[in-house]
């Protein structure tokens, strides 16, 4: 018998293209402080903890041994850290309580991208020797892949328009997003994406509290039960890879059983509108399914936290009772090369 | 509530030295991953997930290598885990990929830690300036040196105890084909004559910086049964952090520290920590860290640590052996030096650590910790399976 895991809260920042005034532990205190109030747990009550984040967005070794002090470690609390996306800290802290280990986890995670240029940042991600050296950034890596869905046939330019107004519209109803309502598609920054096509650049933090079994349900009216959960990756090699496709992701829907039956909600961690056309087909996601209702990472983009970010907002919409069986996506590497699937359900009602 | 015992049954590490130009990231931690699967006898196939652990990225100028690094892993098709705790990583690693065992997810796990040091400057990389934080001064030396100096004050240690650990954790090197630093004439007189760098801490009582990788194949049960040879098991885990830097915060004997030894205890059935295990591998960066995290550890009493020390009780042969591998003093490939430990603590209790064997070790500790004495893990392993 394995156990019951939930997500019972959610809360992250208004994302902003800068928050030049606030550290990181700043940005990140109140967003602990209200997802821990929503449940009315303290630092203390929580079985485990853990968090994603990477260095290179501070542009200093060991920057999340400070963001540690906001969430106030004393006396001692059992700690972890992923160097990737919020939702694969998630992903220790659901296998941390199926163990039996702890009960409860809260798991945060925050990306400032105002600090330095993320285009530039995120190239030093791809292989060191034969390929960082030159240089291609996220939006170039994602316009070849753009194009290629293009040459395949699978979408055009308008379509992927239509994804980002969408997007932007959605996040009219968002509090949090960075940019909503009508956004013009704009330039080209590399053909094929237009501004449009792309994320915004900014800073923000998001948190989670998971809990097991009769605890969720003491802690949140409607818990979002995690009824599974996986990711997978693929080779690095832009060259071995078809773009058009993501096996990874179809592979960790698989497992995570999202194909045994219909969802009506998707949040997917699509940063470049042609990805929403990838992920739909490895998801196979009819048009019945509404996408990304919180605007998706078109709307905001904190990176490290965005993946955690539509985990929280699919839990949200059941909790809310919007939705009864909501899928939830993660993204991570060039071009989505590690995907990470969630399938959250309520109770019935 | 019951977990799946976990069982390691392959380990492999490569040969740690200052640079391994012959080779590059994906080279080094594939050469560490084959020699553990080669330990198991199983192939890349066997695998259902990796889990890697390194310290910062700026160490190496790649920022998230797990994804460069999935290739050269076998982990294509597979869910792959980055884990970072600062020092501690290494062992957090192990953790985490023991808890996929543990919880059922995954019936066999590769989990793996390296830094090649070479590539980069750690020193530069520990020391960049971070506004309105005190700075952690020209690496880890720096910081640490105030803390050694607080014990001596506070036990009244003579300071010759931090030359006898550096000799004896020197020559335990000698036996131990991988360990980077090889001194084949060192003297105790030789570690006393080095030149002091950071007072009280001798040159001779500092880590090198090392290229290495170390990894582990952990599995369940029925894993195990099929094992080729012996297994250690895993009778308990934990980790545990708090803040760097806080009034109240104790550096000589972090309570993080205690609590995570406690804990590990507690889930091994660990009364008397002195007389139930048989050996330790600890985090030893700085000679003086051994007897500060003997007396952290609960091998002897609050200011005592030291008299165990100066009486050839951690010595290979003694009563209670520490770091037979060399430990970090004599290899510290940092992202890595937490998974050597645990690694070792397993070799160990699997008879098979050669001539760094400690005869009759059955309950071995692993130690690892990291950032200001911030983040704790910690690993007791045993030659025979839990509740056995």
């Amino acid at each position: 018998m394995t156990r019951e895991i939930a997500v019972v809260a959610f809360a992250q920042t208004d994302h902003r293209r800068s928050t030049e005034e606030s550290s990181e532990v700043e940005m990140l205190m109140p967003v602990l402080h209200e997802v821990l109030d929503r449940t009315g747990l303290k630092t203390a009550d929580i079985g485990f903890t853990c968090s994603g984040s990477s260095d290179y967005l501070a542009g200093r070794a060991f920057s999340f041994t400070l963001a540690l002090d906001g969430v106030g470690a004393w006396p001692p609390i059992s700690e972890s850290h992923v160097e990737m996306d919020g939702a694969w800290a998630l992903y220790e802290a659901w296998t941390k309580l199926l163990t039996g280990d702890a009960d409860t986890a809260l798991v945060y995670s925050y990306g400032k991208c105002s600090p330095g240029s993320v285009r530039d940042v995120l190239t030093r991600q791809l292989d060191p020797y034969y390929v960082a050296p030159l240089w291609p950034d996220a939006v170039a890596l994602a316009a070849l892949q753009a194009q290629a869905l293009i040459d395949a046939g699978d979408t055009d330019e308008p379509a992927l328009a239509a994804v980002g107004a969408r997007s932007r519209a959605d996040a009219a109803a968002n509090p949090h997003a960075q940019l909503a309502g009508r956004v013009p598609q704009g330039d080209y920054v590399v053909r094929p994406l237009r501004t449009g096509d792309c994320p915004p650049i900014g800073d923000g933090a998001a948190a989670v509290v998971l809990a097991a079994g009769e605890r969720a349900r003491e802690l949140c009216e409607r818990p979002a039960w995690i009824r599974g959960i996986d990711h997978r990756i693929e080779a690095h090699a832009l060259g071995v890879r078809d773009l058009t496709d993501s096996p990874s992701t179809r592979l960790a829907a698989e497992k995570a059983g999202a194909f045994e039956g219909p969802v009506d909600t998707a949040e997917l961690h699509a940063p470049f509108s042609a990805q929403e056309v990838v992920l739909r087909k490895a998801l196979r996601l009819g048009d019945g399914v509404r996408v990304n209702p919180s605007g998706g990472a078109l709307a905001a983009h904190p990176v490290m936290a965005a993946g955690l970010i539509r985990i929280g907002e699919a839990a949200a919409r059941i909790h809310r009772g919007e939705s009864d069986r909501a899928l939830a996506h993660a993204t991570s590497g060039p071009c989505l090369q590690q995907n990470l699937v969630a399938v959250l359900e309520g109770d019935p009602r | 509530m019951s977990k799946e015992p976990v069982a390691v049954v392959g380990i492999g590490q490569t040969k740690h030295v200052a640079a391994r130009r012959d080779v590059s990231i994906a080279g080094l931690v594939r050469e560490a991953a084959l020699r553990a699967l080669q330990d198991a006898e199983l192939t890349w196939a066997d695998v259902d997930a990796v889990v890697i652990g390194k310290a910062p990225d700026f160490f190496e100028g790649v920022m998230m290598p797990e994804l460069y690094l999935a290739d050269a892993l076998g982990a294509v098709g597979k869910p792959m885990l980055r884990v970072h705790t600062a020092g501690s990583v290494g062992g957090s690693t192990a953790l985490v990929a023991a808890n996929l065992v543990a919880a059922r997810v995954h019936g066999t796990v590769l989990t793996l830690a390296f830094e090649k040091q070479s590539e980069s400057n750690a020193m530069w990389g520990l020391s960049l300036p971070i506004p309105f934080q005190q700075p952690l001064l020209a690496g880890a030396g720096g910081f640490f040196a105030p803390h050694v100096r607080a014990y001596m004050r506070r036990s009244g240690a003579p300071d010759t105890v931090g030359s006898l650990v550096a000799y004896k954790d020197r020559r335990n090197a000698l036996k131990n084909p991988c360990a980077h630093l090889h001194e084949h004439d060192i003297t105790l007189e030789k570690v006393q004559a080095s030149p002091m760098l950071w007072d009280p801490i001798r040159y001779s009582e500092t880590c090198p910086s090392s290229d290495g990788a170390c990894a582990m194949v952990l599995t369940d049960r029925a894993g195990a049964a099929r094992a080729p040879r012996p297994p250690a098991w895993m009778l308990g885990g934990a980790m545990r952090s708090e803040p760097t830097l806080f009034a109240g915060k104790d550096f000589v004997s972090p309570q993080a520290g205690k609590d995570c030894a406690a804990d590990v205890y507690r889930q091994a059935g660990i009364a008397d920590p002195r007389r139930d295990i048989d050996a330790v591998e600890m985090y030893v960066p700085f000679s003086w860290y051994e007897p500060m995290w003997l007396e952290n550890l609960g091998f002897a009493e609050e200011g005592e640590g030291w008299k165990l020390t100066e009486s050839g009780v951690t010595e290979l042969d003694g009563d209670l052996p520490v770091n037979m591998s060399g430990g970090v003093l004599s290899t510290n490939p940092i992202g890595a030096s937490g998974m050597i430990r645990f690694a070792e603590a397993a070799l160990q209790v699997r008879g098979l650590a050669g001539e760094h064997q400690v005869d009759g070790a059955r309950k071995v500790l692993g130690h690892a910790y990291g950032g200001g004495s911030q983040f704790f893990s910690m690993w007791l392993v045993g030659s025979q399976p839990p509740g056995s």
